[in-house]
């Protein structure tokens, strides 16, 4: 809602300053989003009367004026402007103004020829951009007025970001109501007089769906004169507002809108047939509206129509065809109550709003039709001209809305508020808000006048009383309540020691958006049945991500263009894939599956570049290790897999128990060479509770007797897996070996091509005694026979 | 003939002038090796009578120690200049770079996130979590704001394809829903049912993108549904919570009346801050208000009986706040050169 500042002040007479008054508005909950000035500060600025215009003896552009400012004598002024021209009235800067950017005016020799003062264009007092010429005023301008008062330059323009629950403010009386509410200060609002009708003029009104239009009033004013001259004031309100004039019947129904906020629409008469009615669409009807768009109207749709057509959106926006030109002369003028819940979403439905639409579906003071209409009717007889002729009201009593009374237990308002106001206040402010209300023991019950829509129960009034009597009165103590513990699982890290562990890994975090591109989910998921967004903000954000994977590739490719080469980033969020077995509950919706995932991506050297240390770009192993390291202390298996994004020989499912948990391995060279990355970053992407479950700490004793320590090197098929020998070798071991570890791998001479030689650690510790020699070669031919007999190994010596 | 005096001093500056140990060992054969002058001395005395001995040894034993400390003085002195030159050669330049990986670090957004758990966790607010394709119901209905209210203007929704019912939520406050139903199931039959005190961060979206406005940004839900729980709470918490988050004294929270349909009566929160470069203007911080009786009601909680409040925090606007940063998309860019500075 946008309004001048001193139209309020002639409605509401308070002692407060433009500052006071925004930070009044502001604390009732109408905030002032933008208070700017109407125009710059500047002085000595008055009306002049431009007497005589000759040519200037020395310049051919500039002209030598006589102007009469009002002063004793007329003043010589040399003038560049091409529409200056004799008995025109327009600004003058007087010597000695002080004009905006920090012109001053002094008498000056322009070419040899005295000037003693400056007339203005409309940029030159920051009025407007426009600089085509002077800014011509009206003849009756009084000469020698500042012109400061005379265009009323001392006001501001208010910009009230509203809340959809306070659609009484939606008119400059509202805010005056509301204003006289908070201080205290009287209310002046224009009195209104019903026209006696002159003419017997009418046409019948009939609501045909009476609950979604409860009332509408209709008359007819004849001969009016569309293209008469609104008066300045009016135009300024107007265009002050945000408006733009048109011509002055709609400017007058808009005018009226603006300062009793019912949105009107006056229709001409003569195209008009029959009836008016408020009623449904019919399949097949369709409508050209003013903005020049052509709807096909569904059943849904409340219209306005004759007998012949359909003439608008009801409450939404008139028709193209049955609106007032400049020659209409007999109008037909609406004021009705559209049902809010009939309007509502309608405007956004199309794609635009209305102001009518804005105001009608948050609600329109259904106490005010016939007043409005006294109201415009009187501004169009002394503008426009013409006869009114007798009100048509159409009411449909049992539709209207029905203001029910709210109890407010006085008792419960310091209970929710945590502050007692007190009767007396409560009383106080239902009353300034004009709030019926009758009193039984502690409780009021409260009647909500008709202009307001947001009281319907009793926390309403709460919000009320405490809004009028000031948020910032109710204390803010420390809160009161038991003192118990939080769970704090220790079995279970936090997401946030997970980050950090990451963290400490020389991983940094990112948030890349939830939606994707569809083709990274076809690239690195071989999704191509992902969850599309309905209404995406680019294509390229089109469907929900099921893996982090695309988003840390595209941080890859943007660090690597700002020559970034070593990137390690993780993210910790949600994917996002249709299931058909997910069920609706507490933590989930039917037919989605969101789990939480946590994914890291290395790419370039393995460490920054530093003296004594040679580089090596980061691999597989350097990766597992981090993995390794998040998911400890649990022991994560890596079985050999594929997957979409991966590089198939070098892909890995990363198995916790025996549960998969993940993926992790080097990006598919065909991603690397068509995401255009160096060279081929490693990843892994895992489920989020896999790195949250650690479970309490599982303590065996040490033993008190010496460990003994055998190496044994194994040759075998360079394709057999490690983990496969190792969990072969573990099984077969007797109990006194406590730890099998490989420690080297060697491929090349000495061993056939097809071959690896794997080095092993067998650890053996007894609980109980001292190992024997005996008994350790024992075990160590036992390992060493089963490789040979399982795996075709051939001992190393 | 020289006397012990002689000798002696002889012997310490011949010492002293040796340059190393070898040089030291053969100066002190010439003193008191086998027939070094100081040992003949010695020997000479074997011709003389126990009386005599006694009285000329004596000296000869004093020329012999003080001898014997110069020589050890000597040799302590040059293991000393060894040592010396030994830890001059081995002397490294300390300024050159250490060795080894950096550490990485965490997202500024969820970094803020983690402190304002740790601040609501201090007063015993838990966490809570909730899905973010959200159903219209939680997302909108439970939370008294029905089809066609015309707040739903004030959230630009984006719906999933072909589910219509089914949209990405636009806040967090459906957890309030989704907490309040599970907590009144668990606690169906206490005589009381414990407070709800939770705080849900998270993700949500709406349909906007500039430099203020990201189509992916975060929330902190609050919640606190008990016994007696006031506004004047409310403002208490919020107000502690951001001198705390803020870490100053020096900062003004102001509530201002407003209207969300969740919540009745509802604020908005601005902050002034006293000092700094945001001084003297209000930024609007959070939403907040008393939990709608209808949103208590669709939660399970009879209202009669239970108050609440809740609040909406957005933790980009208090990071971007709380580390000078001025456009929010710098948060979602990935852009290394950024993020690596919130170490």
């Amino acid at each position: 809602m946008k309004f001048n500042e001193h139209w309020l002040r002639t409605l509401v007479d308070i002692g407060l300053d433009t500052a006071q008054l925004g930070e009044l508005l502001t604390m009732a909950g109408l905030e002032v989003e933008q208070c700017d000035a109407v125009a710059p500060p500047f002085s000595k600025v008055v009306v002049a009367h431009v007497l005589s215009v000759d040519r200037h003896p020395d310049a051919d552009k500039l002209r030598l004026c006589m102007v009469d400012t009002g002063g004793a004598v007329p003043l010589p002024i040399v003038c560049g402007a091409p529409n200056v021209a004799p008995g025109m009235k327009v600004p003058c800067a007087l010597v000695g103004a002080e004009l905006p950017g920090g012109l001053s005016i002094k008498t000056a020799r322009v070419r040899g020829v005295e000037s003693s003062g400056m007339l203005c264009s409309a940029r030159e007092l920051g009025l407007s951009d426009d600089h085509a010429g002077l800014l011509a005023l009206p003849d009756d301008a009084p000469v020698g007025t500042d012109i400061r008062d005379h265009l009323d330059l001392d006001d501001h323009v208010l910009l009230l970001k509203l809340t959809p629950n306070r659609a009484d403010c939606l008119s400059v009386a509202g805010i005056a109501r509301e204003v006289a509410a908070l201080t205290g200060a009287a209310l002046r609002l224009p009195a209104i007089a019903e026209p006696p009708a002159a003419n017997e003029r009418t046409r019948e009104i009939v609501l045909d769906a009476p609950a979604a239009c409860p009332r509408f009033c209709g008359r007819i004013i004849a001969g009016v004169r569309a293209d008469a001259p609104i008066p300045g004031w009016m135009r300024q309100r107007i265009e002050r507002a945000g408006l733009r004039c048109i011509n002055a019947v709609v400017d007058i129904t808009n005018y009226v809108m603006l300062e009793l906020g019912q949105p009107m629409h006056a229709y001409d008469d003569t195209k008009l047939s029959g009836a008016m009615h408020a009623r449904y669409a019919r399949g097949g009807e369709s409508l050209t509206l003013l903005n020049g768009e052509t709807l096909m109207l569904d059943g849904e749709a409340l219209v306005i129509a004759d007998d012949a057509r359909v003439l608008g959106l009801a409450g939404i926006m008139g028709g193209e065809g049955s609106g007032v030109q400049d020659a209409t002369t007999d109008i037909f003028l609406e004021a009705a109550f559209f049902a809010p819940d009939v309007i509502a979403g309608k405007a956004r439905g199309l794609g635009f709003s209305s102001d009518a639409s804005h105001r009608f579906e948050r609600g329109v003071d259904f106490g005010n039709t016939r007043n409005a209409m006294a109201r415009a009717t009187e501004l169009l007889l002394a503008i426009c001209g013409g006869s009114a002729g007798p009100v048509v009201d159409a009411i449909s009593a049992a539709d209207m809305p029905q203001r029910a009374p709210v109890r407010l237990r006085s008792a419960r308002a310091a209970h929710v508020l945590g502050i007692d106001v007190g009767s007396a206040e409560i009383a106080r402010i239902f009353s300034a808000l004009g709030f019926n209300f009758e009193l039984a023991q502690d409780d009021f019950i409260v009647t909500a006048p008709s202009f307001r829509f947001d009281i319907q129960i009793e926390e309403d009034l709460i919000e009320e009383i405490v809004r009028v009597h000031g948020y910032d009165k109710v204390p803010a103590p420390p809160p009161r309540g038991p003192l118990t513990m939080l769970p704090l699982g220790e079995a279970r890290r936090t997401p946030w020691q997970v980050r950090r562990r990451l963290a400490a890994c020389d991983y940094q975090e990112v948030v890349n958006f939830s939606f994707v591109e569809a083709g990274w989910e076809h690239d690195f998921c071989g999704n191509d049945a992902p969850i599309v967004l309905a209404n995406p903000i680019a294509s390229q954000m089109g469907v929900m991500r099921s893996s982090l994977i695309g988003g840390l590739v595209a941080n890859l490719a943007t660090n690597l263009k700002r020559q970034i080469e070593r990137v390690r980033v993780f993210e910790v969020g949600r994917c996002f894939a249709h299931d058909a077995q997910a069920a609706a509950g507490h933590h989930a919706v039917e037919g989605f599956a969101q789990p939480l995932r946590i994914a890291a991506l290395a790419a370039g050297p393995a460490s920054p570049e530093q003296w004594g240390a040679a580089t090596r770009n980061v691999d597989f192993y350097d990766l597992k290790a981090d993995l390794e390291g998040l998911l400890a202390p649990r022991a994560a298996r890596f079985e050999a897999a594929t997957h979409p994004a991966l590089h198939p020989g070098r892909c890995a499912a990363v198995m916790v128990g025996s549960k998969r948990v993940g993926v992790a391995g080097e990006l598919h060279p065909r991603w690397t060479q068509k995401y255009e990355l160096d060279a081929s970053p490693v990843l892994f992407e895992v489920d989020l509770d896999a790195a949250l479950e650690v479970g309490l700490p599982d303590y065996v004793e040490p033993s008190r007797f010496p460990a003994v320590v055998r190496d044994i090197a194994l040759v075998v098929a360079g394709n057999l897996p490690v983990q496969t020998l190792l969990d072969g070798l573990r099984k077969a071991a007797p109990g006194i070996v406590r730890g099998l570890e490989v420690f080297d791998v060697y491929q090349g001479k000495g061993i056939e091509p097809d071959r690896k030689s794997l080095a092993i650690r067998v650890v053996m510790q007894d609980t109980q005694r001292t190992l024997a020699d005996d008994e350790v070669e024992a075990a160590r031919s036992r390992l060493i026979r089963f490789a040979e007999q399982e795996y075709s190994a051939r001992l190393r010596t | 003939m020289e006397n012990l005096d002689q000798i002696v001093a002889r012997a310490q500056a011949e010492f002293l002038a040796a340059a190393d140990a070898a040089q030291l060992e053969q100066a002190k054969a010439r003193y008191l090796g086998k027939s070094g002058c100081i040992s003949e001395l010695f020997k000479a005395l074997g011709k003389l009578s126990a009386e005599d001995k006694k009285s000329a040894g004596a000296p000869i034993n004093q020329a012999k120690q003080t001898v014997e400390a110069a020589l050890e003085a000597r040799r302590e002195a040059l293991k000393a200049a060894q040592l010396e030159a030994q830890l001059a050669a081995e002397a490294l330049d300390v300024t050159l770079p250490g060795r080894g990986n950096p550490q990485g670090g965490l997202h500024p957004v969820t970094r803020t996130l983690e402190r304002i758990e740790a601040l609501f966790r201090s007063i015993g607010f838990d966490v809570a979590d909730g899905p973010e394709i959200e159903t219209d119901w939680h997302n909108f209905t439970a939370l008294n704001t029905p089809e066609k209210h015309p707040a739903r203007s004030m959230h630009d929704t984006f719906y999933i394809e072909n589910a219509p019912e089914v949209l990405l939520r636009t806040h967090t406050s459906p957890v309030q829903i989704r907490y309040m139903q599970a907590h009144v199931e668990r606690h169906r039959g206490a005589a009381v049912m414990p407070p709800i005190r939770i705080i849900a961060p998270g993700r949500v979206y709406r349909v906007d993108s500039d430099a203020t406005h990201s189509p992916m940004f975060h929330q902190v839900e609050g919640l606190w549904v008990g016994e007696g729980v006031s506004f004047a709470d409310l403002k208490g918490v919020v107000a502690d919570f951001l001198r705390s988050f803020f870490e100053t004294d020096e900062l003004s929270v102001r509530f201002r009346p407003s209207f969300f349909p969740f919540t009745e009566p509802s604020a908005e929160i601005d902050v002034g801050f006293i000092s700094g470069a945001l001084k003297g203007r209000w930024l609007e911080i959070a939403g907040c208000g008393m939990v709608h009786p209808n949103v208590l009601r669709h939660g399970g909680v009879d209202p009669e009986r239970y108050t609440g409040f809740a609040f909406g925090f957005g933790p980009d606007r208090l990071a971007m706040l709380r580390y000078g940063v001025n456009d929010l998309r710098l948060f979602f860019e990935g852009d290394l050169r950024f993020l690596s500075q919130f170490r």
